[in-house]
């Protein structure tokens, strides 16, 4: 059986790898609208796309770093005091993204809509480079003192590997997106994402194998779990080409699936390399943040997992009603809310 | 520059901004959820109207209120680092709970309300307004249960240096929450309905919109009516519970420096001098103070000067008074709007049943100024809940001084300052342009124009048929 930490940082990361999924085509959306779309009506078409959903997508984030500050409340105070800048930096990347959906359409004037484009497009790609940078600092392992305190210098958070990793990350979120906008989308923005998608399989191909190589040598995720990492990692490569085949293919709805099980299979490889640390130490290896050092206490965990359990049926059972909802196409011939 | 200042001047500056579009929020959607639920009884289009109009601005307010309650979440970990590994075991917990039970109800209901007009039954519809009223509520309840906590810790012991969670229910009874929560919820519901009912009051006196925005007034001012007695009855539960747990807190709102003696007299107004410890040309009204402590015309209420000596003893040496004059007048700004509050809401009510509403002029600019007041109001509350706890973080155990994030730099705090200030700066600006001309298009502008998305199923398409 699971002890109750380890089932919080299942949790957790479950959190965090449904946050990069769902999120991660919204982002996506979000990066390309402004390039992609080639007049107002066709960029309004790509937001709509997310329109129900991009506001639940985000309360993953939120439920995660909720669900990390109740159960492990050192590794939150650590990680955030630690790399504040960085946070600060995704803090107004989102504030801005969130108005800028809901004031793009407020105003019908072009120098408007293109300002909130803009923070659109913005906003949509810091978040993931900022979070490919933090997960790859937290594998490379950060300077965590013996009293949990983080004193962290500009080149322990941004340097090679984390640069790699943040922008891996967001060119498959980049793509997701643009593979979600083939299902969602009609006609020619259609065909258009589908050819950019096309175009992105041997780059991101690329990107991917190159962090993994570092990964490989600049931390301790394949000498920890050697067997695990290889099997995730020669899965990844199957799926990746089945990925490609579909999008040749035009088989937009397993083409999507399959760049949605790349990024899940990243995020949660992260994760099961990480176990059972959840902060590496670049200091000493015993100044490590555990799943049991930085937890909070067993009374703690019970009460938020009878809440968990008892909660996220539901909470996942309306968001997929909601999706099914807006199944129907986006048809950029018609008027629409952003 | 001293980084516990601040993290404080960021704190103190970036919930207050929150908490201008919070009960506005709360408010709102509930209002919006009264009206779509009489336009499903009543099947008047009127009503369908006002729900789309509300429901508008309710949306440009969230937004707001959503992204700037983001950073919320962050900041504990970011600036006050130690106060989260301390507390972290029992504050975490309503927070995530908070998550998971309110803001994705928030979250996935708004967007079935704004995309779902003609996708969802009118029931149904009706229904995702009120999951979304029902969200902002649970949110407001799991965030007042961490507040209430630090306000009066329940439900925890001190172990291996910080407080753990044993008693979870405690937690959700803690008598500070039940004095806290319904104040908050009805102040919430209070700005909701004077913000509709001064908004009415500029379309009445303008003659604009008059169908439309009498019979929003109408609902409003009950609901405005209604919470505005409210909270001048909870507000005064809310004292009666202060002067049992936090007496400091009450003695420094009352600028009462030694023991007020039976029965005390109520301050009206005052000149404090914290550096002498008095307060001169004092204006008093007897018997009042242990009526709003006591609930009866005796009992004298501890002043500050024996407090001070009484937490010497029990928790060392220290200034344990907060800051005296911030505490009092925030405190009579809350009340004394309140009370105007209250007012207003009979005379709006007593105009209506008249049918003399449109010819007040006067009232009618009354309510349009009178727009603020709940916002005035429900700051200068806060206010004087948190800076009456200091010098504590969570009462009796943690002092602020101590709950800051230690590795993080003054530069590092002066660039967050600086650039969430600059960011909120703008988004309060354009907030209220878009406010006035979403109001200055008025109710009849087509907001129909979002819901109609003509389209084609993908799941019937070859999308997912791999072999065709």
């Amino acid at each position: 059986m699971f002890s109750l930490n380890e089932f919080w940082y299942l949790l957790v990361s479950v959190l965090f790898v449904g946050f990069i999924f769902l999120e991660g085509f919204d982002f996506g959306i979000g990066m390309v609208s402004r390039f992609l779309g080639r007049n107002d009506l066709e960029r309004r078409a790509f937001i709509n796309t997310i329109g129900p959903f991009w506001d639940a997508n985000e309360v993953w984030l939120i439920s995660a770093i909720g669900a990390m500050f109740a159960a492990f409340p050192n590794w939150y105070a650590t990680l955030l005091s630690g790399s504040y800048v960085l946070f600060v930096l995704l803090l107004l990347s989102l504030i801005g993204r969130g108005v800028a959906f809901e004031f793009r359409g407020k105003v019908e004037k072009q120098a408007w809509k293109n300002a909130w484009d803009w923070v659109i497009f913005f906003g949509s790609l810091f978040p993931p480079l900022i979070f490919g940078i933090l997960f790859s600092a937290l594998m490379k392992g950060l300077p965590v003192e013996s009293d949990m305190q983080m004193n962290a210098g500009f080149s322990d958070i941004v340097n090679l590997y984390t640069i790699t990793g943040g922008v891996t990350l967001t060119m498959l979120c980049l793509w997701h997106g643009l593979i979600f906008a083939t299902i969602r989308t009609m006609d020619n923005i259609r065909d258009r994402s589908r050819k950019v998608a096309m175009k992105l399989l041997p780059v991101n191909a690329l990107l991917l194998l190159i962090f993994s190589g570092l990964t490989f040598f600049e931390t301790d995720l394949f000498s920890n779990h050697s067997r695990l990492m290889l099997y995730t990692f020669f899965i990844g490569i199957f799926v990746y080409l089945l990925a490609g085949f579909f999008l040749t293919r035009k088989k937009d709805g397993w083409a999507f699936a399959m760049s949605g099980l790349i990024l899940i299979l990243s995020i949660s490889s992260i994760f099961a390399g990480l176990f059972p640390t959840v902060l590496v130490s670049s200091i000493n290896e015993s100044y490590s943040l555990t799943i049991h050092n930085a937890a909070s206490g067993n009374y703690s965990l019970k009460i938020m997992s009878y809440a968990a359990i008892a909660l996220l049926p539901f909470v996942l059972g309306y968001q997929i009603w909601s999706y099914y909802v807006f199944r129907k196409r986006v048809d950029h011939k018609e008027h629409m809310e952003y | 520059m001293d980084t516990v200042i601040l993290s404080r001047i960021q704190f103190a500056s970036t919930t207050l901004f929150h908490f201008i579009f919070v009960p506005l929020s709360i408010g709102l959607v509930f209002l919006v959820a009264i009206m779509e639920t009489m336009y499903v009884v009543k099947k008047d289009e009127q009503y369908k109207k006002m729900a789309k109009f509300w429901g508008h601005l309710f949306l440009i307010n969230f937004a707001v209120g959503v992204v700037t309650g983001i950073l919320q979440e962050f900041q504990f970990g970011m600036n006050w680092s130690e106060y989260s590994r301390f507390v972290g075991d029992v504050f975490g917990a309503p927070l995530a709970i908070e998550a998971l039970l309110a803001f994705f109800m928030e979250s996935t209901f708004l967007g079935l309300w704004i995309f779902g007009w003609d996708r969802l039954s009118k029931w149904l519809h009706c229904l995702c307004i009120w999951l979304v009223s029902l969200g902002t509520i649970f949110s407001a309840f799991f965030i007042l249960t961490a507040n209430s906590f630090m306000q009066h810790p329940v439900g925890m012991e001190l172990n291996n240096g910080r407080l753990e969670m044993n008693d979870f229910f405690k937690l959700l009874t803690n008598g500070q929450l039940w004095v806290e929560f319904p104040h908050t919820i009805l102040g919430s519901f209070a700005t909701g309905a004077f913000f509709i009912t001064g908004v009415s009051a500029v379309m009445l006196l303008k003659k604009k919109h008059l169908a439309f925005a009498k019979k929003s007034f109408q609902v409003a001012i009950i609901v405005g009516l209604v919470s505005g007695v409210g909270i001048a009855l909870s507000g005064h539960e809310q004292a009666g519970y202060l002067v049992k747990t936090q007496p400091m807190k009450m003695a420094a709102s009352e600028g009462l420096w030694e023991n007020s003696g039976s029965p005390g007299a109520w301050t009206v107004t005052a000149n404090i001098q914290p550096d002498e410890k008095k307060n001169t040309s004092e204006i008093k009204i007897p018997y009042l103070l242990s009526f709003l402590s006591y609930g009866k015309f005796s009992g004298s209420v501890p002043g500050m000067n024996e407090l001070q000596e009484q937490y010497t003893a029990k928790y060392g040496e220290g200034n344990y008074i907060p800051p005296v004059r911030t505490t009092f007048w925030s405190f009579r700004i809350m009340a004394g709007l309140g009370g105007v509050l209250c007012a207003l809401g009979i005379w709006g009510t007593h105009l209506l049943s008249r049918k003399k509403l449109q010819e007040s002029k006067l009232f009618l600019r009354i309510m349009t100024i009178a727009i603020a007041f709940p916002f005035l109001g429900s700051s200068a509350g806060w206010i004087m809940t948190e800076i009456g706890r200091q010098p504590w973080v969570v009462f009796g155990y943690m002092k602020t001084e101590d709950a800051v994030s230690p590795g993080v730099t003054a530069g590092e705090l002066l660039f967050s300052i600086v650039s969430f200030s600059f960011f909120y700066l703008i988004l309060a600006v354009i907030m209220v342009f878009l406010f006035v001309k979403e109001i200055k298009k008025g109710p009849d502008h087509d907001h129909e124009e979002h819901t109609k998305v003509v389209s084609t199923d993908p799941f019937t398409k070859e999308g997912y048929n791999v072999f065709s």
